[in-house]
């Protein structure tokens, strides 16, 4: 028993390693969303495209269905677009973009000149929709189901890698 | 003189535009105060270690709005809380509420503390059981016979 008395502090030393290695690698920017397994926030927002038609949330019960936060100021969502736009060329996939805190004008230009991968984008000019999906770092991307029920949420540019490896096989599985 | 009038027309004018834009802010201090206490309670998600009344970022603006929107309507302090931790989580909360997720962030703090002071203890109990020649001799003994003149040798 004394003989290994010594090693304590190194088993100290490790467990103090892991606590490390499992904090650090956490992204403090990637907060959890509590509306996972919850229904959507209802809204009725007009159409960026056509601000005369209006979209509510009960139109788009018993379709499956991704909401993408974007604006044309948001410099990360540049980087995202291409991403987006090569999918659902590809997939027949329902994306819904809720614009978000922009100009109209400035988001239609914006779609004109990267390509417009939205079955069609909500105005949201004052941002009270993001508000209520807790939206606080553009672009954002929610997942919901045929009921109305936030399945996933995402912060951050959506990546091949995360349409892989998490988007697909949930999409897959709702709409089964 | 005509200029004289002109300025002062000018000065009366950006005096009335001032005011007007500042009426809300000071329309009622007393919902102003409350507005403040409860954003002070609210972290910024867009810069994380600000609080809603400190932050200037876009979001932190809207959720102020938002709150003395609220606040105008009626609504208690607890029903602002419960509306920003429904969109936001217990993430917007400087003082998460104690419940299973959140015991090691309320106590371990605490638990550390106990476990190091009971350590301590137990090594000092331990030593004072000790006989004496378990220890080695002071080193200031060592240090003074190092320090004597070099005659005294």
């Amino acid at each position: 028993m004394k003989r290994w008395q010594f090693l304590a502090p190194l088993g100290l030393f490790v467990v103090l390693l892991g606590f490390l290695a499992v904090g650090l690698n956490l992204n403090p920017r990637e907060v959890p969303s509590p509306l996972i397994g919850k229904p959507a926030p209802a809204f009725a927002l007009p159409r960026l495209d056509d601000p005369a038609q209006t979209i509510r949330r009960d139109d788009l019960l018993g379709k499956v269905w991704m909401l993408n936060v974007w604006a044309s100021w948001c410099v990360s969502c540049r980087e995202e677009h291409p991403v987006l736009v090569e999918y659902t060329r590809q997939h027949p996939v329902l994306i819904y973009g809720l614009n978000y805190k922009d100009t109209r004008a400035a988001a239609l230009d914006w779609l004109a000149r990267f390509g417009n991968p939205y079955a069609a984008s909500l105005s949201d000019a004052q941002g009270l929709v993001g508000i209520d999906f807790g939206v606080y770092g553009v672009p954002e991307t929610f997942i919901i189901d045929k009921q109305g029920i936030v399945r996933m949420k995402h912060t951050g540019p959506v990546t091949p890698q995360v349409l892989r490896e998490r988007i697909e096989p949930l999409l897959k599985k709702l709409n089964a | 003189m005509r200029n004289t009038l002109v300025a002062v027309a000018l000065a009366a004018l950006a005096l009335a535009a001032g005011a007007k834009e500042a009426a809300p802010e000071a329309a009622d201090p007393a919902l102003e105060a409350r507005l403040v206490a409860i954003a002070t309670e609210l972290r910024c998600l867009v810069c994380q270690n600000q609080t809603i009344a400190d932050s200037h970022a876009d979001l932190a603006v809207d959720l102020r709005n938002q709150v003395r929107e609220m606040l105008r309507r009626g609504d208690s302090d607890r029903q602002i809380i419960d509306y920003m931790t429904a969109r936001y989580g217990d993430f917007v909360l400087y003082r998460p509420p104690v419940k299973p997720t959140t015991m090691l962030l309320w106590f371990g703090p605490g638990l550390l503390m106990a476990g190091g002071l009971a350590t301590l203890v137990i090594v000092l109990r331990r030593r004072s059981r000790m006989a004496p020649e378990a220890f080695e001799a002071d080193a200031t003994e060592d240090a003074k016979e190092a320090d004597a003149p070099p005659a005294a040798r």
